[in-house]
């Protein structure tokens, strides 16, 4: 009967908090949306904000073509039921303008050509703001970003020249031609997120759970074998096993880890023992040490 | 799961981010890859110890010269809370970083090289912790190891540094003081047996069990309208909800609220988080309030509780923290952003100007430079509804922006 609202999260609180900010400071918002539980997490907390409303900014997916068929499937399905609009951009539509060149070889991946096709879609709809659901735990580059996080005409960080953010007013002034990348699950951690989604029932794509898929090693990590997308030499022996993926990019980038977690519990706890971080299990970040710093500069997610 | 956000201040080679990586190490949330990579880099540099300052230092830039630049944020967690520390650094725009840093957190450390004792940095670092009534202050006397764990080297820093709080303006902080060696990992996580003398907690121990009513400052409710609600569908037709933040203190079903500036009575009809109803919105908690009354509310307009009115008025004294490589001069036009609330305003005057290592005042300023402190009056072209900061951290509090530049230039604490 008399309830009081001091159990419910303070991430959650200061998540809503800032989505509402987005929406009142701001003319044309889109939340970034790529199927991952991240952006799954962004879209609960968005639909929390605004009821009885409708969230009040479209989804945005930059699809790689990359992508896991699990999670197309997802997206598609969540975006009906929530009554949410959905816009698609798509690289292979950049590839086929010329406007960037597929990466060849072992580590061929398309997640950096991503940049050019949102910022394209940027300029395309006029987005001032764009809702992401980068962490600052994942990487240490991400450690120092801002909840509000001005880009230049150019989609890029400046990461030296970054405006101080103080208590909780958030500073969304910018020039035209500018825009601002929010982030407002940034103080979540990773076991923050999976703790959430198992708190509040929210439906996950399949692959996060332990399945049985035709895989094959490299440099110590388990990567799929079961399509096209990830290049593999004829040496590498292709075998079954049971896995899950802990984070869910393009195909070509995201390994999977052994698991035999099938339930959303048993998933908070296997992250909760788990001796690995995150984006350990990222390719991308492993090019260099700085490598997620440079993809930011350049406009990267 | 309770998150407590924590600030450090220290000076360049105090250990700051030595400390942070051992407490990540010791509290084992430093991961396998994390750790091989840390090991890797401090190997390639010849160290014969581990450099947990890499665990931190995220920029190019400052693994290449060593230093922090900017405001880092590290996250770990134990079985009883969650914690975000703001690593701020403590060098060129150290006063920038600092209020940036303390300004989100409940509890501070600071902290002091046992060699150097008690220098100028730590009366700034400790007055910048005061400024923002930064309610819980651990006083770490860090490199215990160099000093063969000596108490009596303890004893006289904390002897010099219980001057200092005589100095202070808010007295209510509660200080604790800790002989530690981040390197060694002596009373960082665990108490160490080389200081037998030291009675207390180790540093983490001592976060540990700081509770809600230690660490936050409590004021009256103030609920700043960020958004408007109106579903306008058919179920929720004559919908009507204001979104918003509660800051200071609870809101009840029921309560005889006032709308400013309008100023019109109306009474608590529902709280809503989410599609549930709830009869109290207590602190901090980012809820949707309907009224009785179908009276008109806009964002940054301000409910507040009938007999507990905030100051209305078009001016107003502030602390000022400057934090831009522009200088703020008399008649200067900036926009004001209170909570939620922008307003354009000019600076009438420049009162004097703070010392923050506590050698006093300075008065017949003409500008504030990046890292001034200063009293400022402000002429606003509307009413705001504020607190003293004093009385109210967040209604009390202000950012100034450039109106040419959009950059946030600075950050207030009105007297």
């Amino acid at each position: 009967m008399n309830k009081d609202t001091s159990n419910i999260n303070s991430l959650e609180n200061e998540a809503i908090y800032i989505i509402r900010e987005v929406a009142a400071q701001f003319e044309r918002p889109v939340l970034l949306f790529s199927g991952g539980k991240d952006s799954i997490t962004l879209v609960r907390l968005a639909v929390k904000a605004f009821y009885p409303a409708k969230v009040p900014f479209p989804l945005m997916h930059i699809d790689t073509g990359h992508n896991f068929p699990e999670t197309i499937e997802f997206r598609d399905r969540l975006v009906k039921e929530l009554g949410l609009e959905l816009i698609v951009r798509n690289v292979q539509d950049s590839i086929d303008e010329g406007k960037v060149k597929e990466e060849t070889g072992r580590y061929a991946s398309r997640n950096q050509l991503q940049t050019t096709t949102l910022l394209d879609a940027i300029e395309e709809f006029k987005f001032d703001a764009c809702i992401g659901g980068a962490r600052r735990d994942e990487e240490k580059a991400r450690a120092k970003e801002r909840i509000f996080s001005v880009r230049d005409d150019f989609g890029q960080w400046d990461e030296k020249n970054q405006r101080p953010e103080l208590f909780d007013m958030l500073n969304g002034q910018i020039d035209l031609g500018q825009n601002v990348r929010v982030f407002p699950i940034s103080n979540w951690t990773e076991l923050d997120v999976w703790s959430y989604i198992e708190e509040e029932n929210i439906e996950i794509p399949s692959i996060y759970f332990a399945h049985k898929r035709k895989v094959f090693l490299r440099d110590g990590m388990i990567w799929s074998a079961d399509d096209e997308v990830v290049y593999r030499d004829d040496h590498e022996e292709v075998v079954e096993e049971l896995v899950r993926f802990r984070t869910v990019g393009d195909m070509s980038c995201t390994a999977a880890v052994l698991s035999d977690a099938t339930t959303i519990t048993k998933v908070v706890e296997e992250i909760r023992e788990s001796t690995i971080s995150e984006r350990g299990a990222r390719i991308d970040d492993k090019r260099s040490e700085a490598a997620m710093e440079k993809r930011k500069q350049q406009g990267y997610f | 799961m309770e998150v407590l956000k924590i600030a450090t201040a220290g000076s360049v080679d105090d250990g700051k981010s030595t400390l942070i990586g051992r407490i990540l190490y010791d509290t084992k949330s430093l991961t396998t890859d994390k750790l091989e990579a840390i090991e890797k880099t401090s190997k390639q540099r010849g160290y014969d110890y581990l450099d947990f300052s890499l665990a931190t230092d995220g920029l190019v830039a400052e693994r290449e010269q060593g230093i922090t630049i900017d405001v880092a944020h590290i996250y770990f967690s134990t079985k009883k809370k969650s914690y975000i520390i703001a690593d701020t650094p403590g060098h060129v725009e150290y006063t920038r970083n600092m209020v940036t840093g303390a300004s989100t957190s409940q509890a501070s450390i600071i902290l002091i090289d046992a060699r150097k004792g008690v220098i100028e940095q730590t009366n700034r670092h400790f007055f910048i912790n005061n400024l923002l009534r930064i309610k819980d202050i651990v006083v770490a006397i860090n490199k215990m190891d160099l000093v063969d764990y000596s108490e009596e080297v303890y004893n006289k820093i904390k002897a010099d540094f219980e001057t200092l709080m005589s100095k202070r303006d808010y007295q209510d902080q509660k200080i604790t003081f800790i002989p530690v060696s981040a390197l060694k990992g002596d009373n960082v996580v665990n108490k160490t047996d080389k200081m037998p003398w030291y009675k207390g907690e180790a540093l983490l121990e001592h976060l540990e069990q700081l509770s809600k009513a230690d660490i936050y400052n409590v004021g009256t409710p103030r609920f700043p309208v960020q958004y408007v609600i109106r579903p306008k569908t058919e179920e929720f037709h004559d919908f009507r909800g204001y979104a918003g933040k509660v800051y200071g203190g609870n809101l009840s079903v029921g309560d005889e609220v006032i709308v400013l500036p309008s100023k019109t009575r109306s009474k608590i009809k529902d709280i809503y988080f989410y599609n549930e109803k709830y009869e109290t919105a207590s602190r901090r908690s980012s809820v949707t309030i309907t009224l009785e009354d179908d009276i008109n509310v806009s964002r940054g307009d301000m409910i507040v509780k009938e007999n507990d009115l905030p100051t209305i008025d078009k001016q107003f004294t502030a602390n000022v923290c400057w934090m831009d490589a522009t200088h703020l001069t008399p008649g200067g036009k900036y926009v004001v952003q209170h909570g939620v609330n922008k307003v354009l305003a000019k600076v009438d005057r420049i009162n004097h100007k703070i010392h923050p290592d506590y050698s006093g005042i300075e008065k017949d300023v003409t500008e504030l430079k990046v890292n001034d402190i200063a009293s400022v009056t402000f002429k606003l072209n509307k009413p705001i509804f504020y607190d003293q900061f004093k009385n109210h951290r967040t209604n009390g509090s202000f950012i100034l922006i450039d109106t040419q530049s959009n950059n946030t230039v600075g950050a207030g604490f009105i007297q």
